[in-house]
């Protein structure tokens, strides 16, 4: 269905949007049979250079419980300068700026190819964006200053009116005050306390007689005031606070032998997120952690300073041997809401060989929206470039950033809003399109995205409530509508609506429609996320064999075949690709832990809940490009089978690239030499130009991985590929080509053997 | 504002320096008023009824006291009592006359001529008059009279018949009287070196005589005794236990010559005694009177007697006038008038007799002089110092004994005297031959009579001018009329300074066992020869009682004050520092005791039997030396702990903390920068001092840097740390708002080492003051700020000290949070001792803390109300450290007396983390320690900080016999970590005799120690006592201790008589003041604050400190261009001249006294301005004048300074100013504002005492 892939393709560049059924099962029980939900992927800002925002507010439908955006669905009567709401269906009046409208002169939201449209709203004070740095400086010298050159570059990144502020920290916790000339102060808290918000400003003597009454209001002047002492105009302590980074010591406190250094990272947060409370609620604010270990004491502890005592393992949690972790992670959990609810996101640049703590502390990124960057040192390419990538700009200039989006979600009356999977958290908004039945963060239809860019993308589950017997109307449609308020990085608030519909079909007539609208892609992400997020609180067989069910119930649902008989089984086209995704996403890390640590797992998934559906994808099948002599680079099978001597491969897993030279490439045989000595340094120049280009696009900076047959770092290739040829069949299959792998794991023929079994059997 | 100031500044007052530091005095007149208004209450009350009500209880006394008269003689201090018995019968009267004689000549002697000579004695010029006035007129009696009044009343009491006789006696009385003015004059004193052989051995004739006269066996005999043991045996007797008794005698002796003089002492005595019951009072310090006696010959010759001359002769007119002004101080005389009255017969009497004897005594200057005066109060002295028993006699004796006594005086007395001072007064110093030669002044003291002669030269020292004639005319005035007490007849304080100065000549060697130092008041050289020099360890007694039952029968208290890092002068070595090697210092096995030289080597010298257990050790092969002939290792005086009593060890690292070298210490400055301490002008004061301050951090070797590092900490709600790394261009700040929880920010670049980050450390001081310039904060935390400074040592795993400048009362959130608890109308009730308990329990965790780290924390403070010093103290007070208080402090007119003491504060010599143990030979044992530290068990003293000013009072008591063979050893040994870090342990070794005998024990004790003993003791006390019920145990026991004296040791004699030691002869007018002291008995200006400050400052004192804090320094100032110190005078109003210029200073205030009619000349000479209107009583400086006297003097007020721990700021008072009050609380022989007895009051309420213990 060329048709539908395009539709999909252009709903998506429109809209930002990917349904995993284009059309829709017109009752509720008939969804439910198609296993996998009506559901999308949505990325909220998706970049539009070609979207002119327009400076007017949007206009809203009147009823109190729907205030729909208007929008090129509704029904316009340019006579009566009346629309209807396609929602509720409440007829409203234009205002009376709109008193020009007729069929050839209409505003831009009611035009088609505007199902998507930018509001500017002129209301309110701008606040400048809050830059807060939380530094760890219980770092080797090397990677602190490393990271002070960083911090110090970045400076020049900020917009000049951009506030920024600094906290560093070791044992203790130092808030710097900026605005001070002479003697450089600062504001030193104990790194094993907890302190309450009320107490921090107090200690910061933030607090004001009668100033802090009103909590949420925004930031009066008086209040600003005696923030600036912690948070500055860039342009104004540009100076100073490059001579304060240029000082920071690492922590002077001694660390014993056999000793970790101790690390309040868990006072530092609260102090940051206590002053940010205080001063700026509501206002858009980074706060950007950079850690180089774990927290070793005070709240938020997760390891204690005994080097004999290792951190926490996947092992150590299963058998509920993290002494820390419930306390840590419900420390830091309880930080992210209160920070969430204030519109301040926080990021957390962690760079250390060992763990640092991020499985407690993901939450932090994960429910605020900010970023998480894992590294193994300040010093490296991979953390300086990510770092500056996160003061990426657009094409006008602006940050690649906006802060304190409000997602919220109107449905028309045949479909409710279950939940929702990404960088965000519930406002707990319960309207007539909350569904009860919740999948992800759900309950609500408006969601909290602290912290946005472009790629940001939620996967939103909803659910078809129209009964059997009361058939939608032919040709009806259901609408879905996307209001997402936002403060941009240039400070202004605005809102960005879209409006989408998708055709009923009736499941029992329609079901090859139905089929053939399946968008496979976004549908193996979003079970994915589905999974991953079951992932969190669920021991993981169980969501293996959850995502296993739901893969043979869809098979059963779709396959063709004759009963019992495995070999008949067949797919559709639109359905060809899933099992193998599946397949992919069982073996990948977002649901495996073996091999990984609590923390990397943790990364995984903070970054597979927030990308897009192309980035997703990567990141469950990685993609394997293929160079050779023998014609132009091409994508090859993720299989073992696709790795020769004569060749070199490109692996992108979104995390990692890996390229791997084939065992004779670089081998010095008369032959080879011969045979390449004309355009061997092109052949080996290629996929690095092309790693190039990805490691440039890409955020956060992928682990870059030059490797060859037999090295060490191969691994990173053999993990992923499929193991169809393993030391168990290789020569059970007598092929000469392909690399075997040493491992137990199932290949993808065995699984896909295995799924017809199961799918055309009629006890499953 | 000045006015609150003021205001305030009364209340607090309690420390003058403060109060008076401020600029009004004016206002703090006005201050005292108003603050005193309050006070006032009770201050106004005891006014009006104080000399009466106050006296009341003595009064009390006296009408006991008039059936005895108490005497106070060295030896066998006269009672009134025997007095009057010897009227009735000849016997007492010995004993009685020797107390006059001893005392006052005065007042034994004096007692009939004693009240001429008191005032002849007060002040030379001044005493004259009063004589002359007292003497020629009943009139001028009025004056007088109250003095002689109480006198006559003591008279009456004895007898009016003694009266007469002491009348007739009086003049011979007279003489000693005079005496005894001289004795209480210094001068006399001073004559008494000289004189003092004389006097004695005069009185000791007289004694004898007198002895005979009024109970010739008894007295005869012992004069004689005495008289020929005194001369040369003396000593030896004493020492014996029949020193005692032959002291007694002696005093007996001396007391009959003296009974004459002693009868009218006597009289004199019961004059006071009936008016208020004094009679009892004559407390006679015999020695005076002695002095007197003997001295007229010497005196003559010596100063002191100047005063009795002038007595006499010319300056008895000139005493008149000045007397007159004196007169006006009658204040002194209200006390006594009442007496006078009595007196007469009292009050009848007053007139009568005093008229008569006055008379005498008035033409008695001049009489007394001409006529039997001289004679008498010779004899009376000796008779009086001879038999004190006599005193009686006296009365009747004086005739006789006067010619009897005088010629035995001027033979006898030269070489007899000083044997009986020996014996007698001398007992503890007897023994020793060095003291026979001071004792001698004793002697005098011993012999009333001599009065006349020692008070002449007396009155010359003191009065120049009145010089005239030493003659008998002071002799004779004093005799005369009193009735009442004289205050010269009771031992004077200045005249046994002065007798002991005299004494002490040659260096002080500390090889012989036993043998009792000179007084701390007495500049001398020391020589170590194996005891620890006094400037270490003082002991209240050299000879031990063997048994405890001894001791407790003597209530003598068996106390060490120990000074371990004490400053010595620059002629004396310090402690030598050995080194064992790795092995450490050698120790006794089983005790632990460090070598030194009690060990005794045997087996060759491979063995050591400890002189502490008795236990034997192996001598290390390394430090095997072979023995002499006499059993000495052979390296004995190349090895100072073989040698020496005080030395130094290399401690090992066995001695250290946790087993490592220590650090070198830090000193952290921690200062206050709220809105009182920036607009005082402190901050700015302390930023700027610093600066150079640093410079002169304690080092041990001038040519080194100091290795101490420093530390900067600012705060006022919160706390301000400073980076001030070498490597940073700027200090950092860091804030630490959580004082709840208080923790150090950070650990390098705290503590720097000043050379080092110099830069940083000078832009930092130069910016504190700017960055708190406009601050509003006025809420101060206290806890949190020690709590920073430990951590701060705790983190860099080192001891060190805090200077912490405080402002205000800790009142904001924080842990240690204090209340204002100032309550006055707790004071006086059962809950007072709550006050001088700390608030929290909260500081004395926190100083435990302190004490385990080595943290001393020294607190100044600059308060401008109530701050709770005592809370606030505890910290300091437990770590060895001292508490500074600048009462609303003004930059400018108490910056130098801030900066002097925190440049000497940081700049002393200091060891830290010290821990001390003192180790006593079986038999006896250290049981209780009182000074500044922390105790954790029963025998370490932990001192976080040990500087050279603190010193430790350390009780033993017996648990076990002592042998009178081995004497009572003790150790004590300090473990410090010196100011560069090196770890040594200093040690002090003392021995003691031990005797089986209690007179022994009297005669080699020291007053001064026991007495700072005693306020110890007794402030400690207030913590779980009411304040009254302190006193009356400190007055019990005192009491206790001279009644057993007086049961045991003296010579039986009439319970009329007032018998004490010769050592002991101070003990009732120190202890006075230690009880009208502003921590015993507040007055209505002495805040609650300054009472703690007070309690906790005594505490560490030491023993010439704690003198010069309850005794005051009064120094006229005449003559001051010579070389030597003036004479000083007696803390009483009516030793002070009108046209005189005084100088008095406590050790923590300085008085320029100016009186109204001050000449023109010395007042240009000292302020620029001939007109006494002109001087700005606000001066804390004198004008610096190009001329001599100028010069001298502000030479004296900073040799002044130089010698006490604390800076003094000069206070100017002119006579009749309402600063004039405050200046008036340091006349501790007057009766107080604040309802303390005066001297001669509270020696009747002791005589009283002691009589309902005897009986």
């Amino acid at each position: 269905m060329a048709s539908y892939q395009e539709f999909i393709q252009q709903n998506e560049d429109r809209d930002g949007v990917r349904f995993s059924w284009n059309l829709w099962p017109s009752s509720r029980l008939e969804a439910t049979r198609l296993v996998v939900p009506v559901s999308c992927l949505f990325t909220p800002l998706k970049e539009r250079p070609d979207l002119p925002p327009v400076q007017y507010e949007p206009v809203l439908c009147s009823r109190a419980n729907c205030k729909a955006v208007l929008n090129p669905l509704c029904q316009v009567d340019f006579r009566a300068k009346i629309w209807a709401c396609n929602f509720c269906f409440q007829r409203n009046p234009f205002p009376p700026s709109y008193a020009g409208i007729s069929e050839v002169n209409q505003p831009a939201e009611l035009m088609p190819q505007f199902s998507t449209i930018e509001y500017i709203v002129q209301r309110g004070a701008t606040a400048p964006l809050i830059f807060l740095y939380v530094v760890d400086t219980c770092l080797e010298e090397e990677d602190l200053q490393a990271l002070k050159e960083s911090l110090q570059m970045s400076l020049s990144l900020l917009p000049p009116n951009a506030l920024v502020g600094l906290i560093t920290f070791g044992r203790m916790v130092q808030v710097h005050e900026l605005s001070c000339e002479g003697i450089a102060k600062s504001y030193v808290f104990r790194g094993t306390k907890d302190l309450s918000s009320k107490q921090i400003q107090e200690m910061l003597g933030l607090t004001k007689p009668a100033a802090s009454a009103q909590q949420g209001r925004p930031v009066a002047p008086q209040d600003a005031a005696a923030s600036c002492r912690f948070l500055q105009p860039v342009h104004r302590v540009d100076m100073n606070l490059t001579d304060l980074l240029g000082e920071l010591q690492r922590d002077p406190w001694p660390v014993p032998q056999g000793k970790r250094p101790l690390r309040s990272t868990g006072v530092a947060l609260t102090v940051a997120v206590g002053l940010l409370e205080g001063t700026f609620p509501n206002t858009g604010a980074r706060v950007m952690l950079f850690i180089g270990g774990p927290p070793t004491q005070g709240p938020g502890m997760v390891v204690g300073d005994e080097l004999k005592t290792p951190i926490r393992s996947w092992h150590d949690i299963q058998k509920d041997n993290a002494r820390h972790l419930k306390k840590a992670t419900k420390y830091y959990e309880a930080m992210a809401n209160r920070s969430a609810v204030n519109g301040h996101c926080i990021d957390i640049y962690a760079c250390a060989l060992d763990q640092t703590g991020l499985l407690e502390m993901k939450c932090l990124s994960n429910l605020t929206g900010g970023h998480i960057v894992m590294g193994d040192s300040f010093n490296t390419s991979l953390f300086k470039q990510t770092f500056q990538r996160v003061f990426s700009k657009d094409l006008n200039g602006d940050f690649r950033m906006a802060f304190g989006g409000v997602l919220e979600i109107k449905t028309s009356r045949e479909v409710k809003v279950c939940g929702s999977i990404g960088p965000c958290v519930s406002l707990n908004s319960k309207g007539s399109c909350v569904s009860e039945n919740e999948m992800g963060i759900g309950g609500t239809s408006q969601w909290k995205v602290c912290g946005l860019n472009p790629s940001t993308t939620l996967g939103i589950f909803f659910e078809v409530v129209n009964q059997h017997n009361a058939p939608v109307p032919q040709g009806g449609r259901g609408a879905i509508q996307f209001v997402t308020q936002y403060q941009h990085s240039n400070t202004q608030r605005r809102i960005r609506v879209t409006t989408i519909a998708r055709n009923w079909a009736d499941a029992q007539s329609q079901i090859q429609h139905i089929e053939s609208s399946f968008d496979q892609e976004a549908a193996a992400v979003l079970m994915a996320r589905l999974g991953v997020f079951r992932a969190e609180s669920e021991e993981g067989p169980d969501v293996l064999r959850w995502l296993d069910r739901q893969l043979i119930r869809l098979c059963q649902k779709f396959g063709q075949f004759n009963k019992d008989d495995p070999t008949s089984f067949k797919l559709s086209e639109s359905l060809s690709l899933y099992p193998q995704f599946m397949f992919h996403l069982r073996r990948s890390p977002f649901l495996q832990v073996f091999n990984n640590s609590p923390d990397e797992s943790s990364y995984y998934r903070h970054h597979f809940v927030r990308q897009d559906l192309t980035q997703s994808l990567i990141m469950i099948q990685p993609i394997l490009y293929s160079y050779s002599f023998h014609g132009p680079p091409e994508p090859v099978l993720l299989d073992s089978s696709s790795i020769l001597p004569d060749r070199i491969l490109l692996m992108d897993t979104f995390f990692q690239l890996v390229i791997y030279h084939g065992e004779d490439t670089l081998a010095d045989t008369e032959s080879t030499i011969a045979q390449w000595r004309k355009n061997f340094k092109q052949l080996l120049l290629a996929p690095l130009d092309d790693a190039q280009e990805i490691l440039q696009t890409r955020f956060p900076m992928p682990r870059y991985i030059d490797t060859e047959h037999g090295g060490s770092q191969a691994r990173f290739l053999l993990s992923k590929v499929n193991p169809s040829q393993t030391h168990n069949n290789l020569y059970a299959w007598g092929q000469e080509t392909g690399a075997p792998i040493l491992t137990d794991d199932v290949s993808l023929q065995v699984f896909m053997d295995h799924l017809k079994k199961l799918a055309v059997s009629s006890s499953a | 504002m000045n006015v609150n100031q003021h205001s305030p500044m009364p209340s607090p007052y309690g420390q003058t320096q403060p109060g008076y530091g401020q600029p009004g005095y004016a206002p703090l007149d006005g201050g005292y008023a108003a603050p005193y208004g309050p006070y006032n209450g009770p201050a106004s009350a005891f006014q009006p009824g104080a000399p009466p009500q106050g006296y009341s209880p003595f009064t009390s006394f006296p009408s006991k006291a008039v059936a005895a008269s108490p005497v106070s003689d060295l030896s066998s201090p006269v009672d009134l009592g025997p007095v009057r018995g010897p009227p009735a019968s000849g016997a007492p009267p010995v004993s009685a006359p020797q107390v006059y004689n001893q005392y006052g000549h005065g007042q034994g002697d004096m007692q009939n001529g004693p009240p001429p000579m008191t005032q002849a004695p007060p002040r030379p010029a001044a005493s004259q008059p009063y004589q002359q006035g007292a003497v020629n007129l009943s009139g001028p009696q009025a004056s007088y009279p109250q003095h002689y009044g109480p006198q006559p009343s003591m008279q009456h009491v004895t007898n009016q018949m003694t009266g007469m006789q002491i009348t007739s006696a009086p003049p011979t009385p007279a003489g000693p009287g005079y005496a005894p003015p001289h004795g209480s004059q210094p001068p006399v004193n001073t004559a008494y070196s000289g004189a003092p052989p004389h006097a004695y051995t005069q009185a000791p004739p007289p004694a004898s005589s007198a002895p005979t006269q009024p109970p010739p066996p008894s007295g005869p005999a012992a004069p004689q005794q005495y008289y020929r043991g005194p001369p040369a045996p003396s000593q030896q007797p004493f020492n014996s236990s029949l020193p005692p008794t032959s002291q007694q005698q002696f005093s007996s002796p001396a007391a009959p010559p003296p009974s004459s003089q002693p009868t009218f002492p006597p009289s004199s005595y019961s004059g006071p005694a009936s008016t208020p019951g004094h009679a009892p009072a004559p407390l006679v310090s015999q020695p005076q009177q002695s002095f007197a006696p003997a001295q007229q010959p010497p005196f003559s010759s010596a100063p002191p007697p100047a005063s009795h001359q002038s007595f006499v002769s010319g300056p008895p007119p000139p005493a008149q006038g000045s007397f007159p002004p004196q007169a006006p101080p009658p204040a002194s005389q209200p006390g006594s008038f009442p007496s006078p009255q009595p007196i007469s017969m009292p009050s009848g009497p007053y007139p009568g007799p005093m008229p008569p004897q006055q008379q005498h005594p008035a033409s008695q200057p001049s009489p007394y002089h001409s006529g039997p005066p001289p004679p008498r109060a010779q004899m009376p002295p000796t008779s009086m110092a001879q038999s004190n028993h006599l005193p009686p006699g006296p009365q009747g004796p004086p005739g006789p004994p006067g010619p009897m006594q005088q010629p035995p005086p001027q033979s006898g007395m030269q070489g007899g005297y000083p044997p009986q001072q020996n014996g007698a007064f001398g007992q503890v110093r007897g023994p020793q031959p060095g003291y026979a030669g001071p004792y001698p002044g004793q002697q005098n003291y011993g012999a009333p009579a001599p009065a006349p002669p020692p008070a002449p030269p007396a009155q010359k020292r003191l009065d120049p001018d009145s010089i005239p004639s030493p003659q008998a005319s002071d002799m004779p005035a004093v005799q005369k009329s009193r009735h009442r007490i004289d205050p010269d007849a009771i031992p004077s304080p200045i005249q046994v300074i002065e007798d002991d100065k005299a004494k002490s000549t040659e260096p002080f060697s500390t090889g012989v066992r036993g043998q009792a130092p000179p007084l701390v008041t007495t500049s001398f050289q020391v020589k170590d020869q194996g005891n620890a020099s006094p400037r270490f360890v003082r002991c209240t007694a050299y000879n031990m009682p063997c048994t405890a039952d001894m001791a407790k029968q003597s209530q003598v208290p068996l106390a060490a004050v120990i000074k371990p890092l004490a400053t010595l002068p620059p002629d004396e070595t310090p402690p030598y520092l050995v080194d064992h090697g790795e092995g450490g210092p050698i120790r006794c096995n089983r005790c632990k005791a460090y070598m030194c030289p009690y060990m005794q080597f045997i087996e060759g010298g491979r063995r050591f039997q400890c002189g502490f257990c008795s236990c034997v050790t192996e001598v290390p092969p390394h430090y095997f030396q072979h023995l002499d002939h006499t059993g000495k290792r052979v390296d004995c005086y190349d090895r100072p702990e073989l040698s020496l009593g005080s030395y130094e060890f290399m401690a090992t690292v066995d001695y250290c903390k946790n087993n490592k070298i220590p650090q070198p210490p830090a000193f952290i400055f921690l200062i206050d920068v709220s809105y009182n301490a920036v607009k005082s002008g402190m901050v700015n004061i302390v930023c700027q001092e610093l600066k150079s301050l640093l410079d002169y951090l304690p080092r041990e070797n001038p040519e080194m840097d100091s290795v101490v590092r420093v530390g900067f900490v600012t705060y006022n709600k919160v706390l301000h740390f400073y980076n001030v790394k070498a490597s940073l261009a700027q200090p950092q700040m860091l804030v630490v708002s959580d004082v709840s929880d208080m923790f150090v920010p950070l650990l390098d670049g705290f503590l720097v080492d000043v050379n080092e980050s110099r830069l940083v450390i000078e832009s930092l001081l130069d910016q504190i003051p700017e960055m708190f310039a406009e601050t509003r904060e006025t809420e101060t935390v206290f806890g949190p700020v020690i709590q920073a400074g430990l951590e701060a040592l705790k983190a860099a795993d080192c001891s060190g000290k805090l200077f912490v400048f405080h402002t205000s009362l800790p009142i904001a959130e924080a842990p240690g949070k204090l209340k204002n608890r100032e309550d006055k109308k707790l004071i006086g009730t059962d809950k007072e001792k709550s006050l001088f308990q700390p608030q929290v329990a909260f500081y004395n965790t926190l100083a435990k803390e302190c004490v385990a780290q080595g943290c001393c924390v020294d607190l100044f403070l600059f308060p401008n109300q109530y701050v709770d010093v005592t809370t606030l103290g505890v910290v300091p007070v437990s770590t060895g450290g001292s508490v500074y208080k600048y009462t609303y402090f003004q930059a400018q007119s108490d910056r130098e007396r801030f900066l002097n003491d925190l440049r000497r504060d940081v700049q002393k010599l200091v060891g830290f983390d010290a821990v001390m143990r003192v180790r006593t030979s079986t038999g006896i044992r250290a049981t209780d320690f009182y000074g500044s530290f922390f105790m954790s068990n029963t025998t370490d003293v932990e001192l976080a900080g040990l500087d050279c000013d603190k010193a430790v009072t350390v009780e033993f008591k017996h648990d076990d016999k002592l042998s009178e063979e081995t004497g009572a050893l003790m150790q004590c040994a300090v473990l410090y970590t010196s100011c560069s870090g090196q770890r040594r342990l200093r040690v002090h070794n003392m021995a003691v005799n031990c005797c089986s005998q209690l007179a022994d024990l009297y005669r080699n004790c020291e007053t001064d120690t026991i007495i700072n003993f005693f306020s110890k003791y007794a402030f400690r006390g207030l913590l779980n006592s009411p304040t009254k019920a302190v006193r009356d145990t400190l007055v019990n026991q005192c009491a206790q201790i001279l009644a057993c004296y007086r049961k045991n040791c003296a010579s039986p004699s009439s319970a009329g008589q007032l018998i004490l030691p010769e050592c002991m002869k101070l003990l009732p007018v120190y202890l006075n003041c230690v009880l009208k002291s502003d921590v015993l008995m507040p007055g209505a200006d002495a805040s609650l604050d300054d009472r703690a400050y007070l309690r906790q400052l005594i505490s560490c004192m030491d023993v010439s400190e704690s003198h010069v804090f309850f005794y005051p320094r009064l120094l006229p100032l005449t003559k001051i261009e010579s070389g030597s110190l003036p004479v000083a005078v007696r803390d009483s109003e009516e030793r002070l001249s009108k046209g005189g210029v005084y100088i008095l200073e406590t050790g923590l205030h300085l008085f320029l006294w100016v009186g109204a009619s001050a000449q023109q000349e010395l007042l240009l000479n000292i302020f620029g301005t001939p007109s006494f209107s002109q001087i700005d009583p606000s001066l804390t400086s004198l004008p610096v004048l190009d001329n001599p006297f100028s010069q001298r003097l502000r030479e004296i007020i900073e040799s002044f300074r130089a010698q006490r721990s604390r800076y003094m700021k000069l206070m100017v008072v002119k006579q009749e100013d309402k600063s004039e009050l405050i200046f008036r609380h340091f006349l501790v022989e007057d009766k107080s504002a604040s309802g303390g007895a005066s001297y001669v009051d509270f020696l009747c309420h002791m005589h009283k005492e002691i009589r309902q213990l005897l009986s």
